[in-house]
């Protein structure tokens, strides 16, 4: 308001330049402070895993029938961007067609309104969010991260978000391989949300959604929850640990040992460091139900 | 507007963000146009043991002109529920299909399934929007059906132009041939039946309301138009396909080339 009327440099005049530093380390350092969520690409869908302590506040949800949400950082302000979502594409649906509510534009919706917040407002929203859109192939699967101020990335394979990202990034990365099936993939993300030498999370922490694209209904988001998510644990558990372990795996297979390698010497130096923990218990992550 | 949280109501969103969008919201016409506009005709519904049943006929009708004879007037609104529309069509359609989006935006929210009488009621307070187009003859008049999973059984709603609900018992029926095809089900409904012969009885009821009012449509064997049937029961909604309509259709035929008026009912 005051913007108009001085000549000179007021007092306490910060630097646009600053200002945003400022926010962006507010804002990145709210969300490292939760615990972590992966969303990674398996054969027949998208599958959402967010270690979450809550089962009534959800990170991970449905928008529309083919597109799924998760989120990292502070729960309320998540959960206004979910309601959001939902709102966005139920009436580009009502007033269109259901076809014509797409993955892309939720993105947009997103970037513009997390943009807005971080420029206009005092506060900046601590979150990381994903808006993913399920194709017929694996090829049409479209994946956007979206960070607090509004930017987007398109991404493809696996992505981690949350507290220790990088740490849980790179987990996930040596775990992952394109065209798993639902239990392996479920098995590299529980494998990315595990500390080093600490248990997985239990059953009962960890929110997980598909998006699957063999269902036949039109709305594709799935939970997975109770004794169907144990049973799918437990076969991948099975099947990972059958083949003598991830070594065997790495051993074994020709191609892939040749396809991964490009990839690891580039990773190392992220994961060395002595593995740091998935996240430390953070008073800030209220969707984790602390 | 979009962030502000707000009620789970989708309607109540699109009321305040976009009214023009409401099917309700237009310009009420000056004098009474009823006539001039396509308009839906006769849905019947029956419960069964553990579900319920409802079929339309596929006429639609403008004054003496049969507008489209393959017109869908029975909507899949959630996993558990369907609704029948019977009166001005555009609106009708317009209505169901705010309806589902409704129901599922709520379940999205909430992460919960609304209670056959959320539902129900639901849809009551959106008929009641559109009283000031019914009083020009542009009524839209729907028929609510749900499986209701506290109870395991079927459940039947009806409405009038000023809202509702009135649940039914056993059956109903609504348009220009219920009266017709209630006085079938009357005859026909049998408590507690399989869903097969439920199938038939509104199958029944739908062809003695085209026998004896012009705007509802009997079955079309030579364009292979047949009724929409649909079966909604714990496995949740289920549109008969087709095929096996018309097996349906073919049986209730033969009987009638033998007994034109229908099956009897036994007298004592």
């Amino acid at each position: 308001m005051s913007r108009g009327t001085p000549v000179s440099i007021p007092f306490g005049y910060v630097p646009a330049e600053q200002q945003m530093r400022d926010k962006a380390d507010y804002a990145r350092k709210g969300i490292a402070r939760g615990r972590s969520s992966v969303v990674l690409q398996y054969d027949n869908g998208i599958l959402l895993v967010a270690h979450n302590a809550s089962r009534a506040l959800h990170k991970i949800s449905e928008i529309y029938d083919r597109i799924g949400f998760a989120a990292v950082g502070r729960y309320n302000e998540f959960e206004a961007l979910r309601l959001a979502g939902i709102r966005y594409a139920d009436i580009n649906g009502y007033s269109y067609d259901r076809a014509d509510v797409t993955g892309r534009g939720l993105a947009n919706f997103y970037a513009q309104q997390l943009g807005m917040i971080f420029t206009d407002s005092i506060k900046p929203f601590e979150v990381e969010i994903v808006v993913a859109e399920v194709g017929n192939t694996p090829e049409e699967d479209q994946i956007y991260r979206l960070t607090f101020d509004g930017s987007v990335q398109d991404e493809h394979g696996a992505i981690a978000m949350g507290g220790q990202a990088d740490a849980v990034a790179a987990r996930l990365k040596d775990h992952y391989r394109e065209g798993m099936t639902l239990e392996e993939a479920l098995q590299a993300a529980l494998a990315a949300l595990t500390e080093p030498g600490n248990e997985p999370p239990p059953t009962s922490q960890l929110e997980v959604a598909i998006l699957d694209r063999t269902r036949p209904l039109q709305r594709k988001f799935l939970r997975l929850t109770g004794r169907r998510l144990e049973r799918l644990i437990e076969a991948g558990r099975k099947a990972t640990a059958e083949p003598s372990g991830e070594g065997g795996e790495a051993a074994k297979g020709g191609p892939e040992a040749q396809a991964t390698p490009p990839a690891q010497p580039s990773t190392p130096p992220a994961t060395p460091p002595a593995a740091p923990p998935t996240a430390p218990e953070g008073e800030i992550d209220t969707g984790s139900g602390e | 507007m979009m962030l502000d949280t707000g009620s789970p109501s989708f309607t109540e969103f699109l009321s305040s963000y976009a009214p023009h969008l409401l099917p309700w919201r237009r310009g009420v016409p000056a004098e009474p146009v009823g006539d001039q506009v396509p308009h839906a005709t006769t849905i019947v519904a029956a419960t069964f043991a553990g579900g319920v049943v409802m079929a339309g006929d596929r006429r639609a009708t403008s004054g003496n002109m049969i507008s489209q004879r393959d017109i869908e007037k029975v909507f899949r609104t959630d996993e558990y529920s369907c609704v029948g529309i019977a009166g001005t069509a555009s609106i009708g359609i317009e209505l169901a299909r705010l309806y589902c989006v409704e129901l599922e935006h709520y379940e999205k929210r909430e992460g919960r399934v609304l209670s056959a009488e959320g539902k129900a009621n639901r849809l009551a307070t959106m008929i009641r929007g559109n009283l000031p187009m019914a009083m020009q003859g542009l009524a839209v008049v729907p028929m609510f059906v749900a499986y209701d999973p506290d109870r395991g059984e079927g459940r039947i709603f009806s409405y009038d132009v000023g809202g509702g609900p009135y649940e039914q018992k056993n059956y109903a029926a609504i348009g220009s041939g219920s009266i017709f095809a209630r006085g079938a089900l009357k005859k026909l409904y049998r408590e507690n039946a399989s869903a097969e012969d439920t199938v038939l009885v509104c199958l029944q009821a739908l062809y003695d309301a085209a026998d004896d009012d012009a705007a509802t449509g009997g079955p079309d064997v030579y364009r292979q138009i047949y009724p929409v049937v649909a079966v909604i029961d714990e496995e949740g909604f289920r549109r008969l396909s087709d095929e096996e309509v018309e097996a349906h259709v073919r049986s209730l035929l033969e009987g009638r080339s033998q007994s034109p008026d229908g099956p009897h009912a036994p007298l004592r």
